[in-house]
């Protein structure tokens, strides 16, 4: 018993390793949110008249919204006038090559294992990396542009390519769903836009890092990637924030439209700061993603590896519209000291014949809470539709709680539900399979928390792979090898 | 409506006379209150959000209405009938007296509370109203409110009853609502049956309201019954609260025929070590039926095991519901406990939301829940058609099965025999 607590106790005080901070000069806006706010906004990312016409809409339709309550999680009532809506690295020309880019900030990526041009020479990953809300660098867009795949910053986009951001911008969320959906509808900061043409398979991943710096600064991203009929595109996304005591709010909007034989991969790694081992600071993570297979054939695949945030609130969803549609969920969750999760997915079935699958692995530890919460809903029109539900739950420690909250709605005789969940620890005597064959107690429990995520960590593209291996091993460290 | 019900519990009050003073009093006005409070579920309301049952009451019952005495053609004729078994009759939530005449057994006390309260004052103070929470459910508050009489049984200490104790409810229409209360106190090491029947007559609307608190003492074996085969315009809610002391088992079978809309409330507390629990239900509805089956057990001291097996059949538009939850305290270490939901609809206009819930606060435990919905498989069906046997009788076949793994729990033959017949008929 001795050992284990030796292991729990390494493991909550091992410290986060990405907090430090870059001083880069900001302008930023007064705290506090109002229409002026939004406007301020608006008009520094020099916007058109229909967008801040937008922005406006949902910022009214959010002062009449209340906060939500219903999650498996406790923090205190957030201020919202006391948030920084908007701040940006100090406006520069266009930069044609990285070594005009401010070499503070080349360090801060050198930090996080980020190089530039490494990822841009060998990788071949086109990266488009967000500081503190305004896109600094878009690589590779060229060789994007021969294919017609359009990789920008959104408010590039909002510039450039009006017409297509006016067809899908709340396609898929729209600014009514919820109230940080509508939050991040009037003040979004910035966020990527992502356009395959009709019948394009991109030949890259297409990543995007995010991170929080600036203290006090919410950062409100807004992500959309629309792929047209027959194309494929695999997305990731991943963040690391530096720690700081303040609550910081993170309230994401990610849309994913997909046409006929469509087919979007959508990966993440989250690492926002947890805050600290008593539960001071830490990022709340409060994301909407929702992804529609419009077009027959479509597939969404949404996989995640959660390391972070002091609370996560976010639910990765599909709606299933398109007949003989595919969703798919894989999730890891890793909770530790005081951090909170409640995440899941909804899997929205309406055409005929379409499938969902749904894999969620949650890790608790400390006094963490980490709880699943999942909706399949099958349509009376649904004809043939399929789905398989997986949801489990390890913990770590007496004083951690684990929580399945899966809604099943079934309106139609054909559907094939299947869900299970199972919570348990790591069993005695699988460590003592192993410490008999020579493996110690930690390298054993690091061998078998692998073994249990790895049906999630297998879906994740080889470059991300990697990187979720090395945090879950940092997020584990101590006790983890 | 809940107007209504001030002035019905003012004129309660008053036919109370002198006993407005008591305990049991107290309790019914702090009920009362919380359910003033309250009221009924609103539609938001996340236990009630798939079953609108206070839209579907306020429509149907003016809650002015008092319910007549059962008609002497119907009364008394109960669904099923075994001469083995201790018989009770309870119409429209009123304890028929007469059929109390089991005096000639010692080891089995059934009395109205009313007389227990008189009778055994120190029980029924421990007890009553002790486990049903008034203020987490409206209808458990209401029934504690308006509660006067009931039945109450008492197994004394150490003895085995042999013959199973059937407690047969009947409710007659007129709009009305009818209350009913049981108080069971199984004692230490004591062995029971009870069977519940409930049943209507008549062809108009009737609202049945049930509150059973059960007290399984120390290394005590419980098996509780309930038969829900009421007609198409019955609207009842069940609240069954069930204390387990430590080595104590307790089973219960929930059989659900027939009803217009039908809650279930069952709430298992395992309060000492090494207790074990377990639920079976079955419901086969078909129409319009509404069938909605709430379970909660709530783990809190270790090494307790719980087992969960719910089955359905769903036919027409009718509606299922099932939320199952388990709750493992922090104490309630080396806990196992397992859920199985699984459903199977007929028709498209039939529906199932099902909710199965793991709270866990232990890390020391081995808890699973699983939940299937489906129809019945093509290659099993191909199989028995491919031998002769006709698309009927393979699908009565087959769900045969499906409800078999329920069915064969039930251990008193009788029971077992007359649901098994009601569920060929509805089969076939």
């Amino acid at each position: 018993m001795s050992s284990d607590n030796q292991i729990l106790e390494d493991f909550t005080s091992s410290e986060y390793k990405y907090g430090f901070e870059t001083l880069i000069e900001n302008d930023s806006a007064p705290k506090g949110i109002n229409e002026d706010i939004v406007r301020f906004i608006s008009a520094k990312k020099e916007e058109p008249e229909w967008m801040l016409e937008w922005r406006l809409k949902a910022y009214r339709h959010w002062i009449t919204l209340e906060e939500p309550e219903w999650a498996n999680v406790h923090h205190p009532k957030i201020d919202f006038q006391d948030i920084i809506y908007y701040s940006a690295p100090k406006k520069k020309p266009e930069l044609a090559s990285l070594d005009e880019v401010d070499p503070d900030l080349l360090e801060t990526f050198k930090k996080l294992g980020i190089s530039l041009e490494e990822q841009k020479r060998l990788s071949g990953v086109a990266v488009d990396a967000v500081i503190d809300s305004v896109s600094v660098k878009t690589t590779f867009t060229k060789t994007l542009g021969k294919l017609g795949i359009i990789f920008c910053s959104f408010s590039e986009a909002v510039r450039e390519h009006p017409e297509l951001i006016k067809k899908y911008l709340g396609s898929v969320v729209p600014m009514t769903d919820n109230y940080y959906a509508a939050l991040n509808s009037a003040v979004f900061s910035d966020g990527s836009f992502c356009y395959i043409p009709k019948g394009v398979r991109c030949p890259m991943e297409l990543s995007t890092y995010f991170r929080i710096n600036a203290s006090g600064t919410g950062q409100f991203e807004r992500t959309l990637i629309v792929a047209e009929d027959e194309s494929y595109v695999s997305y990731l996304e991943g963040c690391t924030a530096p720690s700081r005591d303040e609550n910081q709010l993170h309230a994401a909007v990610v849309e994913i439209y997909a046409e006929a034989k469509a087919e979007v991969k959508y990966s993440t790694v989250q690492n926002w700061y947890p805050g600290d081992k008593n539960g001071v600071g830490g990022v709340y993570n409060f994301v909407t993603k929702r992804g529609l297979c419009k077009g027959d054939y479509s597939k969404i695949s949404w996989t995640q590896v959660e390391t972070g945030s002091a609370i996560t609130w976010k639910y990765p969803s599909c709606i299933l519209k398109g007949d003989y549609s595919v969703g798919e969920f894989y999730s890891v969750a890793v909770t530790n000291n005081y951090q909170q999760a409640d995440t899941g997915t909804k899997m929205i079935h309406l055409g005929k014949n379409t499938k969902s699958t749904i894999i969620s692995k949650g890790i608790s530890a400390g006094k963490s809470q980490n709880s699943y919460r999942g909706l399949v809903k099958i349509h009376k029109r649904a004809g043939n539709a399929r789905n398989f539900s997986q949801c489990d739950s390890l913990l770590m420690g007496d004083t951690c709680g684990a929580h399945t909250f899966p809604y099943i709605e079934i309106d139609n005789s054909t559907a094939k539900v299947e869900h299970e969940a199972t919570t348990s620890k790591i069993g005695e005597d699988q460590i003592f399979y192993c410490n008999q064959r020579g493996i110690d107690t930690e390298n054993a429990i690091a061998l078998i928390v692998n073994g249990y995520a790895k049906e999630v960590l297998n879906k994740l593209p080889m470059e991300f792979a990697v990187e979720a291996q090395k945090l879950l091993a940092l997020t584990l460290e101590g006790s983890v090898g | 409506m809940i107007d209504q019900l001030k002035h019905n519990f003012k004129t309660f009050e008053t036919s109370l006379n002198g006993a407005t003073k008591s305990n049991w009093h107290e309790l019914r006005t702090e009920a009362f209150e919380a359910f003033a409070k309250n009221g009924f579920p609103k539609p938001k309301d996340e236990e009630y959000r798939y079953t609108q049952i206070a839209r579907a009451l306020e429509k149907t019952f003016d809650f002015s209405a008092t319910p007549v005495a059962i008609d002497a053609v119907h009364g008394n004729k109960p669904l099923f009938y075994d001469s083995d078994a201790i018989h009770v009759f309870i119409d429209n939530g009123v304890v028929q007296k007469d059929s109390l005449t089991h005096t000639e057994l010692d080891a089995i006390e059934i009395m109205t509370l009313e007389e227990a309260t008189n009778k055994y004052p120190e029980e029924v103070k421990a007890h009553f109203g002790k486990y049903a929470n008034v203020q987490k459910d409206p209808f458990t508050a209401l029934n504690t409110a308006f509660s006067y009489e009931g039945v109450f049984i008492k197994v004394t200490k150490n003895t085995k009853i042999e013959r199973p104790v059937l407690l047969h409810y009947s409710t007659d229409g007129n709009n009305s609502i009818s209350q009913s209360r049981n108080l069971i106190l199984v004692e230490q090491g004591a062995e029971v049956s009870i069977i519940e029947s409930h049943t209507s007559h008549g062809d108009s609307a009737h609202f049945s309201n049930h509150v059973s608190e059960i007290v399984v003492g120390a290394n005590a074996n419980f098996n509780g019954y309930k038969l829900q085969h009421q007609h198409d315009k019955s609207y009842h809610v069940d609240n069954t609260f069930i204390s387990q002391d430590r080595d104590s088992k307790a089973q219960t079978y929930t059989l659900t025929l027939e009803g217009k809309l039908i809650r279930n409330n069952l709430n298992f507390a395992l309060e000492d070590e090494n207790c074990e629990a377990h639920m079976f239900g079955l419901y086969v509805v078909r129409d319009n039926g509404h069938v909605d089956n709430h379970t909660n057990v709530d783990h809190k001291m270790p090494k307790c095991y719980s087992n969960e097996i719910y089955k359905g059949i769903l036919d027409d538009k009718a509606k299922g519901v099932f939320n199952g939850k388990i709750f493992v305290r922090q104490d309630a270490q080396k806990t196992n406990a397992f859920q199985s939901n699984k459903n199977i609809l007929l028709t498209d206009t039939a529906s199932i939301n099902t909710k199965p819930q793991l709270e866990i606060w232990a890390d020391d435990v081995s808890c699973s829940h699983g939940c299937t919905t489906g129809q019945l498989d093509e290659e099993q069906l191909f199989y028995l058609r491919s031998r002769g046997v006709s698309k009927s009788s393979a699908t009565a076949m087959l769900l045969h099965a499906f409800v078999n793994d329920v069915l064969d729990k039930i251990n008193i033959s009788f029971l077992h025999n007359f649901i098994n017949e009601e569920i060929s008929k509805r089969l076939d």
